[in-house]
């Protein structure tokens, strides 16, 4: 994977806005943003409705996915150009979530929504259509993403990367700032993770940073990139956008997004935590 | 819609006592301005969130006690303002963005 294959300007989604096997398709953590408007031709994938299971917490089944695509009008051989707000987090997700049931051509629109509107770019208040198709799935690509039980073996040994802002980090807020903030989960960070905020892998308007700046921001802050990675984040959106970076624009191999992250870590019993600015030992503790 | 309401959404239903609560309206020539971005950043200027405002202007963080400065993104205009918030009130903020 690279920048190339992976992230795509809003020039060129003005170019490809009319090809028919380019299907745009926003993603947005507030899921009525679309309602309000969206680029031209564009369809929505609602990230909780479309793409969590109902009953557990999980993500729909393969068949599930299928039926979603299918009724959505996306086929196999389809380019498939996600953007959202909140500078990619949703979409990011997206992109991880179709690349875990095996989608080929997938790519991001770089700075997504924000981006577009700060270019004062078109966008439209009426809704496409598409005609059925009928997708395949593969079975989800489980080396992209980490389990709990694989969080304690990795501790000392593999790259964990905490996305979340310092406050969440260092156990001073439980949640993005723009949610309340009373939780259940304890505060604080899987031990011996770096912080390294998602926000420093984009710029203002929401495009991603250079290659350069890129491979600076994490060789910095200590992590081996030619060792396996494990990212996490509240609840896996925003790890993804940090997944997208490491493993798509830059190459990275063996990165995985653990989806679970904070909210299901934060609640396990008789794990270790670490609170405070500093990674910690294995064993957790205090700063 | 004429005319920018002063002070942001309603806090009706929160428990304030348990919150920070920075929050305000994002104007152009005294008119809202919906659909801009407001980042919130910390003490050290790293970000910590980001929201857009409402078609009224409007936007809310719930932050944690300290300094923080907001960051206000519109077609042509990036504006800083600095904030100070504390537990259990709500610091209510006007952002007016100079004309295009």
């Amino acid at each position: 994977m690279s920048r190339e294959t992976a992230l795509v300007t809003a020039d060129w989604v003005e170019e490809h806005i009319d090809d028919d096997n380019v299907v745009i398709v926003e993603v947005d953590e507030d899921t009525a943003a679309y309602d309000k408007n969206h680029i031209r031709n564009a369809i929505r994938i609602d990230w909780r409705d479309d793409l969590q299971d109902t009953v557990r917490r999980d993500f729909v089944t393969k068949a599930g996915f299928e039926e979603l695509l299918s009724s959505k009008g996306i086929g196999n051989d389809d380019t498939v150009v996600l953007y959202g707000g909140n500078n990619n987090w949703f979409a990011s997700y997206a992109y991880w979530y179709f690349k875990l049931y095996g989608h080929q051509d997938v790519r991001l629109l770089d700075g997504g929504r924000k981006k577009w509107e700060l270019d004062s770019r078109e966008l439209v208040t009426d809704f496409p259509e598409r005609e059925r198709t009928t997708y395949t799935a593969t079975e989800q690509d489980k080396s992209i993403r980490a389990f709990r039980d694989d969080i304690q073996p990795a501790l000392g040994s593999q790259n964990i990367v905490d996305v979340r802002s310092p406050d969440e980090y260092s156990g001073k807020l439980l949640a993005p700032a723009h949610l309340p903030q009373e939780q259940s989960q304890r505060a604080g960070h899987i031990p011996t993770a770096k912080s390294i905020p998602w926000s420093k892998a984009a710029n203002d308007d929401g495009t991603f940073r250079s290659d350069e700046e890129l491979t600076e921001l994490y060789e910095a802050q200590g992590v081996d990139l030619s060792n396996d990675t494990i990212a996490y984040c509240r609840i896996g959106e925003r790890s993804a956008h940090t997944w997208f970076v490491l493993h798509e624009l830059l190459g990275v191999s063996n990165v995985r997004n653990y989806d679970g992250s904070w909210t299901e870590y934060g609640s396990l019993v008789a794990v270790p935590v670490q609170l405070g600015s500093e990674p910690g030992s294995p064993e957790g503790g205090e700063a | 819609m004429c005319g920018v309401t002063a002070g942001g959404v309603s806090t009706d239903g929160l428990d304030l006592s348990k919150e920070t609560v920075i929050q305000g309206v994002v104007s152009r020539g005294g008119q809202p301005v919906g659909g801009a971005y407001v980042r919130l950043l910390d003490d050290s200027g790293e970000f910590t969130a980001e929201v857009p405002t409402s078609a009224t202007g409007q936007f809310r963080f719930f932050a944690a006690p300290g300094t923080w400065t907001l960051r206000t993104l519109a077609p042509g205009a990036t504006l800083d303002r600095a904030v100070r918030a504390t537990q259990g009130s709500v610091v209510e903020i006007q952002v007016e963005l100079p004309h295009e």
